[in-house]
């Protein structure tokens, strides 16, 4: 491929999404785009949106699937609000997205789907690209279809086949646009269709014909570059929260040195960590698709209390199922990690779309008083940490943990900087191995006096037989008491053990050192939130944000952090839980700003409603 | 095994410091004790043996075993059992649930469980009621029953609990009765023996909501005629007469004369256990007591952990060096 002839402007950010059906490869074209980018080093964040339908029927609007992708020569915090650049594969793509398109945007159509029958489809009744109603935008019309079926007329692959490979067409003319480097993608398609080496060689040739197409046509006559950011010194890899967070557990299980159990049950968003759990069998990592939710947590507490790294994966409604078994463990004093990646609810509500509106039922949805920990990661790659940080609480404190990542996190991803494996955390436990009282007796419920865990006694092992239950049970001994004075022992220790584990205080970021304004998030609003407050203080407005990971316990310095300033705003994607818990917690009259569309938050609406809080107060 | 022979356990060492607390008169008290003096036969040290429960009178079976033992929740034993067992292949996991908690809260489980071959021993005290919840009727009930919930009678079929476990893929099936210690005994030893799920249902006595339900194969006066003892490589009869297989029918039949099949718990084709489970109805009048099934199929855990060990095998070098290697595969790019 030669070298470019043509002008070329230097950008510093872009955000482009690819729209199509479906089936036509939208989230392989955006993964590969993100790859070379990240290949080039500039900072990359993503969103992936995808309908609920496997197949909805093709050209239809339930029907489109997109990739978002936001690249840069600086840092940045979010997939972007709004794509400066629309690939659109079909009519269907062009009418889902085009309300998102800020004026002057550009639209990449494949001209050869916009029939008459597929406008219809969506209803249009003339072609958008002919009655003048795109005028704002710069349209690019490009017949990909055709052009690639042309490009593979000798390869010999069938004209499904050919038809198939359209959308590398569109990725090869893209690359061109921005000047990505594309071995990784030749690379990519030599694995992919390492079986098939006609198929290797077609998609080459189409996206070596988008390349060329950019190249000569008189369509495309600038090319972009955007510089590599400067990021932190050491090796990066692209990574989606689910990646990181299934990483992340296994790094628990190699610095536990424990067997990692997980008992799953397939449920969107989060089946994909099933799915890499499922790969690293060789970590003594055991996954299992349970028959149930309920199955699921059971498998993972009972191997658990045979001494393994017990997690359970799920979303939303798993996490209510699971709740019997969750207070379960509360009762046992067990070690357990459950993961709820938050979707739209309530009941199925909008499964493949994102929502934090399960942090009440983390915090508080069980029978009885039952408190556990409860943290939540702030971006795709910090899945990673907070899934180890999870099994540390679960490990060290026997407790049940709730991580609460959500669609936005799972399914986004960035730039990851790997860490040092020997930096990582050390987890390893200690097993009871003998008798704890001066007169050999095992006491199953003599707690650690610093961390107030309960030993953890491990079937197998001799001389410490004992049972434990669901009942309440006597202090130190475990057995089966219905004393008032010892349910209401128990019952205060359960509390104040979870409110007693040590967790990092808070970070506040107020860089002007006056700020009356704090905007206080938690989980995956951290990119938007952090995004609008960088956007004002350019702008000359003081604001501080804080940002919690962990929710229960809170740290302690957060009623300290919430007093040092005039207004607290606390955006979620919710009806106000995380701002209920603070005002009733901290008798702070904090402020909710609250979106449940499903859809992230973006940085220019926290902008703008924060502009208004800072100036208006 | 020689070495835990040596062992020299007794029925006493396996019985915890907690009072038993069941009615008076209750069909658990044997049973516990029929088990208590079984289990120093299977020479397995206490500290490998695990009771898990549910809910209901029976899952307080574990708290009198001086052996590890979680009571946990209402049908969800076989759920939690499963994880310990895939996880810790050294223990012996014994299930014990009642005829509501397996069967009506915790079927979904117990299906998984037996269809997955878990070696498991699930043991099922059936005694057609709900006891710990005061006399409700159960999914092994009559139809007709009045109880508590049902003063107009119950409309609800009950489960044949051991069809249910051949539907559900079950490698070894048996059923035995609370009082006869004996023939109990022979039962665990058969399932205790069984690689994979073991599924015994046990006949209990409620002398409190349901007295007197198994009487008809319990009697001495009565139980000759109505009950039918398995024995394998033997004929099958029941008093003066024999179980035959009718030509040209389905099932197996209980008649005077024709020539009695010869019972063979091994028998891959699960029709036979099948046809013998359905000897029995409600009404307990010709009941088969012993082991319906007995048949080899690897288990859920043999594979499991076969596929773990496969892949450790397969790896070279430390966690550490392995988990380096995880979390910079794929793309990677370095900045200077």
């Amino acid at each position: 491929m030669a070298a470019p002839a043509k002008r070329v402007e230097q950008l510093d950010r872009v955000v482009i999404r690819f729209a199509g059906d479906s089936g036509d490869g939208m989230q392989l074209t955006g993964d590969r785009f993100t790859s070379e980018t990240a290949q080039l080093g500039n900072d990359i964040s993503t969103l992936p949106n995808f309908p609920a339908e496997i197949r909805a029927p093709a050209g239809t609007l339930p029907g489109v699937s997109s990739f978002q992708v936001h690249f840069a020569d600086y840092d940045i915090l979010t997939p972007g609000d709004a794509p400066n650049v629309l690939v659109a594969m079909n009519p269907a793509a062009l009418k889902a997205n085009l309300a998102d398109l800020p004026a002057g945007a550009d639209i990449i159509v494949n001209t050869d789907e916009f029939t008459r029958r597929n406008l219809a489809k969506v209803g249009y009744a003339e072609s958008p690209l002919e009655d003048g109603s795109l005028a704002e935008y710069a349209v690019h019309p490009v017949a990909l279809t055709s052009l690639t079926l042309g490009a593979l007329a000798e390869s010999g692959v069938s004209k499904k086949d050919g038809e198939r490979a359209k959308n590398m067409f569109a990725l090869g003319l893209l690359s061109w646009m921005y000047s990505r480097p594309f071995e990784s993608t030749l690379r990519f398609l030599e694995r992919k269709f390492a079986k098939r080496p006609d198929l290797v060689a077609a998609n080459k040739t189409a996206f070596q014909a988008g390349w060329n197409y950019g190249e000569t046509t008189e369509a495309f006559s600038v090319r972009y570059e955007i510089k590599p950011a400067k990021m932190q010194p050491g090796t990066y890899r692209n990574i989606t929260g689910n990646q990181a967070l299934a990483l992340g557990l296994v790094a628990a299980a190699v610095r536990s040195r424990l067997p990692l159990f997980l008992g799953a049950y397939p449920i969107t968003p989060a089946s994909d960590i099933l799915h890499e759990l499922s790969k690293h069998k060789r970590f003594g990592v055991t996954t299992m698709q349970a028959e149930d939710e309920i199955a699921a947590i059971g498998a993972a507490l009972g191997a658990a209390y045979g001494g393994a790294l017990g997690v359970t994966t799920t979303s939303g409604p798993g996490v209510a199922l699971k709740g019997e078994t969750i207070s379960l463990a509360i009762a046992l004093e067990l070690p357990l990690v459950i993961v709820d990646v938050q979707r739209a609810g309530p009941s199925t509500g909008m499964p493949t779309k994102t929502e934090q509106a399960d942090l009440n039922m983390a915090l508080f949805g069980r029978h009885g008083e039952a408190p556990l920990a409860v943290i939540a990661p702030k971006s795709p790659s910090d899945c990673f940490h907070a899934a180890l940080e999870a099994a540390r609480i679960a490990l060290t404190y026997r407790t049940p943990v709730i991580l609460l990542s959500d669609n936005y996190v799972a399914n986004g991803s960035e730039p990851w900087l790997l860490p040092s494996v020997d930096e990582l955390p050390d987890l390893r436990v200690e097993f009871a191995t003998a008798p704890n009282t001066e007169d050999g007796r095992f006491l199953p419920y003599l707690r650690d006096p610093e961390t107030m865990a309960r030993p953890w006694a491990v079937p197998g092992t001799p001389g410490l037989e004992h049972r434990i239950g669901g009942l309440e049970k006597a202090d130190k001994t475990g057995d089966i008491s219905y004393d008032p004075a010892n349910h209401e022992f128990m019952v205060r220790t359960r509390q104040a053990r979870i409110e007693a584990i040590p967790v990092p205080d808070v970070d506040v970021e107020d860089p002007d050192e006056n700020a009356q304004v704090l905007v206080l998030g938690w989980g995956s609003t951290y990119g938007p939130i952090g995004a609008a407050c960088r956007a004002l203080r350019q702008r000359g407005l003081t604001i501080a944000q804080a940002h919690l990971r962990h929710l229960s316990p809170l740290p302690a310095n957060l009623g300290e952090v919430l007093a040092g300033y005039e207004k607290v705003v606390v955006p979620e994607m919710n009806l106000g839980q995380l701002a209920a818990v603070i005002r009733a917690r901290y008798l702070v009259d904090a402020v909710p700003f609250n979106q449940i569309s499903g859809l992230p938050f973006t940085a220019a609406t926290l902008e703008s409603m924060l502009e208004d809080v800072v100036k208006n107060g | 095994m020689a070495e835990t022979i040596a062992l020299k356990l007794t029925a006493k060492d396996f019985k915890s410091d907690q009072e038993v607390r069941w009615c008076p008169g209750c069909g658990d008290y044997a049973i516990l004790a029929a088990v208590q003096q079984f289990m120093p036969e299977l020479a397995i040290p206490r500290e490998n043996i695990v009771f898990v429960s549910g809910i209901g009178c029976s899952s307080r079976f574990p708290y009198y075993m001086n052996t590890y033992g979680m009571h946990s929740i209402h049908g969800r034993a076989p759920a939690i059992a499963t994880g310990l067992s895939a996880s810790r292949p050294d223990l012996s996991v014994w299930v014990v649930t009642g005829d509501g908690d397996a069967l009506s809260i915790g079927g979904n489980h117990l299906i998984h469980a037996l269809r997955r071959n878990v070696n498991l021993k699930i043991l099922l005290f059936n005694n057609r009621i709900y006891g710990l919840t005061k006399g409700q009727y159960s999914p092994t009930s009559e139809i007709g029953k009045i109880t508590k919930s049902t003063p107009a009678g119950s409309a609800d079929s009950p489960f044949n609990p051991l069809s249910l476990a051949l539907g559900a893929e079950a490698t070894f099936v048996a059923r035995t009765i609370d009082s006869d210690r004996k023939h109990l005994q022979s039962v665990l030893r058969a399932a205790a023996e069984h690689e994979g799920s073991a599924f015994v249902e046990i006949y209990q006595n409620c002398n409190i909501f349901n007295d007197g339900a198994f009487d008809l194969i319990k009697d001495p006066a009565t139980r000759d005629e109505h009950l039918i003892r398995l024995e394998q490589g033997q004929p099958i009869t029941v008093g003066k007469y024999n179980v035959v297989h009718p030509e040209g029918s389905f099932g197996l039949k209980v008649q005077e004369g024709g020539t009695p099949i010869v019972h063979d718990a091994t028998v891959q084709d699960p029709a036979y256990a099948f046809a013998l489970t359905r000897l029995s109805g409600s009404d307990l009048n010709t009941t088969p007591i012993g082991v319906f099934r007995n048949v080899r199929r690897p288990s859920y855990d043999e594979i499991v952990r076969k596929q773990v060990l496969d892949a450790k095998t397969q790896a070279t070098g430390s966690p550490e060096e392995m988990l380096d290697g995880l979390l910079n595969a794929g793309d990677t790019w370095t900045i200077l």
